[in-house]
């Protein structure tokens, strides 16, 4: 046990203090971060006044294009080509030209620009026109459009499951389905990334011949089960650190600039493009944004919702469990083969039930409590990361507990099984191994 | 005797061959024990069996007339002929690190590995990663490794490999050193000369089974093909008619001082003192000195069946065959 110790202890330090892991562990979240802050802040940033010229032929809309934001319209009574003109003497970024025949033939319409169109305002002035169409349309059919307004509903079913302490919980699948995904990507990254670093320990000491020294003062179970934890540890640290550098990251990045997240009126335009909109119900979204029954209110709340401790602890459950299941492969692998080359054949058994977990995750997520879903979260091997899928949506426990107990078998059935590869793989050299010569030796005995 | 290691009686099968058949040895205290044969005989199976890397199908071991356990790791030492060490680790460290893997305290190891380091000539290396290190300085770490926890016994597997004359001659006063303080000694090499001058005993495997063992002066007067060396004046007669019927001439010189010097086979049915008694009123005797063959004549004769002059273009081929498998 105490060799063990030491085992697990060179693995975790050799690792630590490389030089390479330094710097992963440190740009890791800043890169994160700058994932979740960049694209926010050049948004912002970019975010110039872009003016549009607007020639209306009908003479019908022009009075509708509320300046918005960063969208700024300037009705001119000219022909188009004159405006044109102006817009090529960089008067403006852009010519909306509505024709005569626009409501007739929409396609007609056309927005022209020396430069690549702002999506922001086309798709604003797009959906100007669309509702003014329609209540032109509506007019047109003698349809008072306040009785239309009268008859619009929208509908937002709450979802409530019933818990078996009598306790009632509103259901965000959007926002489990989320959590789900992340978490199972997660763990299918942990794994692939510190599995074949145990299958290339592996493999460097068996090139490197310092195996026979080893395993003549402990035995190879306890080299091999030394180099899965120290490795384990290797990578919980690096992801605890990644958290938390995130988080603070991100915290004190938004308590700097809290301007920056906000929410703006186009992108409730976005969230509400079905809805008929003008300016002043603008306004009234972007108070409403900080309110529960707005979209962005209830990710908020339903992200409070979730319990995090049985979140968490699954988690780092899973983590773990999958990791040590398909850990002891990655190290049976590296012992039955010369060089890097030679894994090929072995990996893609490892893989596939891997890269399925992730394809499948999808069909889990519509139905989190379908009999797909219940056989892949506890078959051991697709357990780890359907199962973190299914978690947020809420998981009886008597299948928590099943698929717990099927992991943990597991990874003691591939332990075992990778311990007898392993034993007899580090002192084999120059010999091309097959499936049939690795079944010889989980069947060797002594 | 007292042995400090035995083996009895064993069997190791793998897949597609037998690696030990009904192998039996023992190892006496303070001395060198040199395991021999060709490649492919089964001796670093046997040397993995007594370092509990794996275990025999078949048959008994003892160590100090103890059931091998796993708690004898820690009095033996082992050193690979496939070795190496973890070529980004520094050398002091990682000497630590195995010193540790083999129950030594991590501050008797420090004060030990620093005596050896002087020794040897590595202090200046203690902080450097081994990849910066010379083979043959590797070597050295790697032996100082194999020794540092003072086992009772020591295996060593080619151990002069890799190494420049120089440092052969360090080591190999080393090794005799250990001996003269009481370490028992198993060493496995194909150098058939070191063996002469190392070894007290040998067994010799082929073809996974035990074909010869003993003491190895005993072994080889046991191989004496009756081969002496005469040294003689005052020829009466032809040397032919002397020694007839006797022994017949190998080889005949006639040395500066008028002296001769005969190789010579006794015959079928005569001894030593038969050819002395024979040849004895027709000479004057100046030398007589029995030619034992060479552990290098032993192991060819042992393993093929016949002495190196005699192999003929089919067994040599034969013989290269055992080399190489």
């Amino acid at each position: 046990m105490n060799k063990t110790f030491t085992i697990i202890k060179r693995e975790y330090l050799s690792r630590v203090r490389k030089r390479t892991f330094i710097v992963m562990t440190i740009l890791g979240p800043l890169f994160m971060a700058a994932l979740l802050i960049v694209p926010v802040f050049i948004a912002r940033m970019s975010d110039s006044v872009y003016e549009v010229a607007v020639v209306d032929n009908t003479r019908l809309f022009y009075t509708e294009f509320a300046d918005a934001n960063n969208v700024v319209f300037t009705d001119l009574n000219i022909d188009v080509d004159s405006a044109i003109e102006l817009m090529k003497a960089d008067k403006f970024d852009a010519v909306l030209h509505i024709p005569t025949t626009a409501f007739q033939a929409p396609s007609t319409l056309r927005l022209f620009s020396e430069k690549a169109i702002n999506m922001n305002a086309k798709l604003y002035i797009e959906s100007i026109l669309r509702n003014e169409f329609e209540l032109m349309k509506l007019a047109h059919a003698g349809i008072d459009p306040e009785i239309l307004k009268a008859t619009e509903t929208k509908i937002s079913i709450t979802a409530i499951r019933l818990l078996r302490d009598g306790h009632e919980q509103t259901d965000y699948p959007e926002v489990s389905m989320g959590l789900g995904i992340f978490g199972g990507i997660l763990i299918y990254f942990f794994v692939f990334l510190f599995g074949s670093q145990v299958m290339r320990g592996v493999m460097e000491e068996k090139s490197n011949r310092i195996v026979e020294i080893i395993v003549s003062s402990v035995k190879p179970f306890q080299l091999m089960m030394g180099k899965i934890v120290g490795i384990a540890m290797v990578g919980l640290t690096q992801f605890l650190i990644w958290i938390l550098l995130t988080f603070a990251i991100v915290g004190s990045v938004s308590a700097a600039m809290p301007e920056v997240f906000r929410f703006t009126p186009q992108e409730n335009i976005y969230l509400n493009s079905s809805q008929s909109l003008n300016p002043t119900e603008l306004q009234k979204q972007m108070q409403q944004v900080q309110q529960h029954n707005t979209p962005a209110g209830q990710i908020m709340e339903s992200l409070r919702a979730i319990n995090y401790k049985v979140m968490i602890l699954s988690f780092i459950f899973y983590f773990l469990g999958g990791y040590l299941l398909y850990a002891a492969l990655f190290a049976a692998i590296g012992s039955a083969v010369d060089n890097e080359a030679d894994t090929q054949q072995f990996m893609l058994p490892i893989t596939i039930p891997m890269i399925f977990s992730i394809i499948m995750a999808q069909l889990v997520m519509n139905n989190p409590s379908g009999p797909v879903s219940f056989w892949l979260s506890i078959i051991p091997f697709t357990s780890p990361i359907i199962m973190m899928v299914r978690i947020p949506f809420g998981v009886p426990l008597f299948d928590l507990w099943l698929s717990v107990t099927l992991l943990i078998l597991g990874f003691l059935g591939t332990t075992w099984l990778a311990a007898k590869i392993y034993r007899t793989g580090i002192l084999m050299y120059g010999k091309k191994v097959s499936y049939k010569e690795l079944w010889k030796w989980v069947r060797r005995t002594g | 005797m007292e042995y400090i290691f035995q083996a009895e009686n064993i069997y190791k099968q793998y897949e597609n061959h037998q690696a030990l058949t009904d192998v039996s040895v023992s190892v006496p205290r303070d001395g060198i024990f040199g395991l021999l044969g060709p490649n492919g005989a089964g001796k670093t199976t046997l040397i993995r069996i007594i370092n509990q890397i794996i275990a025999p199908d078949q048959g008994k071991l003892f160590f100090k007339g103890e059931k091998l356990h796993s708690k004898h790791i820690a009095r033996i030492g082992y050193l690979p002929e496939e070795r190496g060490l973890y070529k980004k680790m520094k050398v002091g460290e990682q000497a630590l690190y195995l010193a540790q893997l083999k129950n030594v305290d991590i501050k008797d190891a420090r004060k030990s590995l620093k005596e050896w380091f002087e020794k040897f000539d590595l202090m200046p290396w203690w902080d450097r990663k081994v990849e910066e290190l010379s083979k043959g300085m590797q070597q050295k770490v790697q032996f100082i490794i194999t020794i540092l926890h003072k086992p009772e016994l020591l295996i060593f597997d080619e151990p002069f490999s890799g190494f420049d004359p120089i440092n052969v001659n360090l080591l190999k006063s080393e090794i005799l050193k250990l001996r003269d303080q009481g370490t028992s000694i198993i060493f496995s090499t194909h150098n058939m000369s070191s063996v002469e001058e190392l070894c007290d005993h040998i067994a010799l495997i082929n073809k996974s089974e035990k074909i010869l063992d003993g003491k190895l002066d005993e072994i080889k007067k046991a191989h004496s093909n009756r081969i002496f060396t005469l040294e003689i004046g005052d020829l009466q007669k032809p040397m032919e008619k002397i020694l007839s019927p006797v022994a017949n001439i190998l080889r005949l010189e006639n040395g500066k001082d008028g002296l001769v010097k005969a190789k010579v086979r006794i015959e079928e049915g005569y001894n030593a003192n038969d050819l002395i008694k024979h040849i004895l009123p027709s000479v004057h005797f100046h030398g007589f000195q029995e030619e034992l063959p060479s552990m290098n004549d032993i192991f060819i004769k042992t393993v093929t069946g016949k002495y190196p002059q005699e192999l003929k273009k089919e067994d040599l081929k034969l013989h290269m065959d055992l080399d190489t498998n």
